[in-house]
């Protein structure tokens, strides 16, 4: 089952439904790292609500797009991590390193609406 | 049982209040039952001589309770109220052979009587003294037959101990059940999440932590940042005297879930001694935000939140 990518202004989401397959996953890292060049997109959301499970591979997965997505000039937010994942994912030492969050999609796309909008003006975005 | 009552007045002498009674004790039951008597009948025949000394015995329990020097917490009327309904109920017990009534009663009991802080030892020790109130006023009844006494003994003695036992284990029952209430109580009492801010929650730690309340710290804080949309989160622990490695890396592991889910973590007032602690052990705590006092930690917060405290002017207010 793959992933449906909307496009939202300057950003990418892509709304995870169901658990995901390995090959699931991998076919989303390679759709958004493609489109985020394709639509010149400043930002990557992608939400998890809907997922009350996460292993080690997802979590692999989405760090390496978050750092694919940068290397292509787009932040990365994951939103929507439930707490009874946020907990298990640190008990298993899975905290998401260098990929922001949030708490869902409309925090998710203030924080990038902030970043962006600086780096478009050529400003240091605000430290948060 | 009553066939075998004789005039006589038994010798009992035990104490000054059974010597005042004594003179109206006119219808004692006599010893004389068939050898052949099972303990049933010999039980029936002990209950229907306690009965008959009720007040008398009562009293005397009542007066050896206070020598002991036990239910200091109680009134003497209270203690005396309470003497007879116990009184009662022990002889109901033993007459039925039933524990049921015995338990419900002891477990009414330590109700009324374990927020009164009265003590194990104390609830063990009037209920023997009763045990042995009893005992000596059968033991003085029936002294003259050694035989018969030994029976009445043998019967008496296991239905005394049974309901020895049973007011003694309602009653630790009993303050085990208000103890682990508290517990629990003290448990949701001392993890309060509370928003001070829009967005900004502050998670003050009391008291030492262990593996389970740590653990419960962390969910419940995970679901006040969902209910709150908060994005700052101060932890402070000036409450907390000690903490270990484990609870010192579980602290980190809230950190991090708190991130995931998009709220950063402030982590105030660490003493002296915990910051000794944590450096000795070598836990990382690089990741983790950590300001002086609770007023720089929500000093922090806020120009984290892009909050911008001024004083009004004089004139203003």
């Amino acid at each position: 089952m793959g992933v449906p990518i909307l496009r939202q202004g300057h950003c990418l989401i892509a709304t995870i439904q169901a658990a995901l397959t390995d090959t699931d996953l991998q076919g989303l890292r390679d759709d958004l790292v493609a489109q985020v060049g394709r639509y010149r997109a400043r930002g990557v959301i992608i939400d998890v609500t809907a997922l009350d499970v996460m292993d080690s591979f997802a979590v692999r997965t989405l760090r390496d797009i978050a750092q694919m997505a940068r290397l292509r000039g787009a932040e990365t937010v994951i939103v929507g991590v439930q707490p009874e994942v946020a907990l298990s994912m640190v008990e298993l030492g899975l905290t998401l390193e260098g990929v922001n969050a949030a708490l869902d999609l409309e925090e998710g796309l203030a924080f990038l609406d902030e970043r962006t909008k600086g780096a478009s003006r050529g400003e240091v975005p605000r430290a948060r | 049982m009553r066939a075998y009552r004789s005039p006589t007045p038994a010798p009992t002498g035990r104490s000054r209040l059974a010597r005042a009674r004594t003179g109206r004790r006119s219808a004692e039951p006599q010893a004389a039952p068939p050898a052949r008597a099972s303990e049933a009948v010999l039980l029936a025949e002990i209950v229907a001589h306690l009965r008959q000394g009720r007040t008398q015995l009562r009293d005397e329990w009542v007066w050896r309770i206070g020598e002991a020097g036990l239910l200091r917490a109680m009134s003497q009327e209270e203690i005396f109220a309470e003497a007879t309904s116990v009184y009662d109920n022990y002889l109901d017990a033993l007459e039925t052979g039933t524990l049921e009534a015995v338990q419900a009663y002891a477990g009414q009991l330590s109700e009324r009587i374990v927020p009164r802080g009265v003590e194990t030892r104390e609830v063990v020790g009037i209920v023997l003294l009763l045990r042995d109130v009893l005992a000596r006023s059968l033991f003085a009844k029936y002294r003259a037959d050694f035989q018969l006494l030994n029976r009445i003994l043998d019967a008496y003695e296991p239905a005394a101990n049974r309901i020895a036992t049973t007011v003694a284990v309602g009653f630790v029952q009993e303050r085990e059940r208000v103890i682990r209430e508290q517990q629990e109580a003290i448990r949701e009492l001392s993890t309060p999440v509370l928003p001070v801010r829009e967005r900004l929650l502050i998670l003050p730690i009391i008291g030492l932590i262990d593996a389970q309340r740590a653990r419960q710290l962390t969910e419940q804080l995970l679901r006040a940042i969902r209910a709150n949309r908060a994005k700052v989160v101060v932890i402070d622990i000036t409450g907390v005297p000690a903490m270990d490695a484990d609870v010192a890396n579980h602290l980190v592991r809230t950190v991090d879930a708190s991130r995931l889910q998009g709220a950063k973590v402030i982590v105030t007032g660490l003493s002296p001694e915990i910051a000794q602690t944590l450096v000795t052990i070598g836990v990382d705590l690089g990741k983790m935000n950590t300001v002086g006092d609770l007023q720089g930690g929500i000093e922090e917060a806020e120009r984290l939140l892009g909050y911008q405290v001024v004083p009004v002017p004089e004139a203003k207010r």
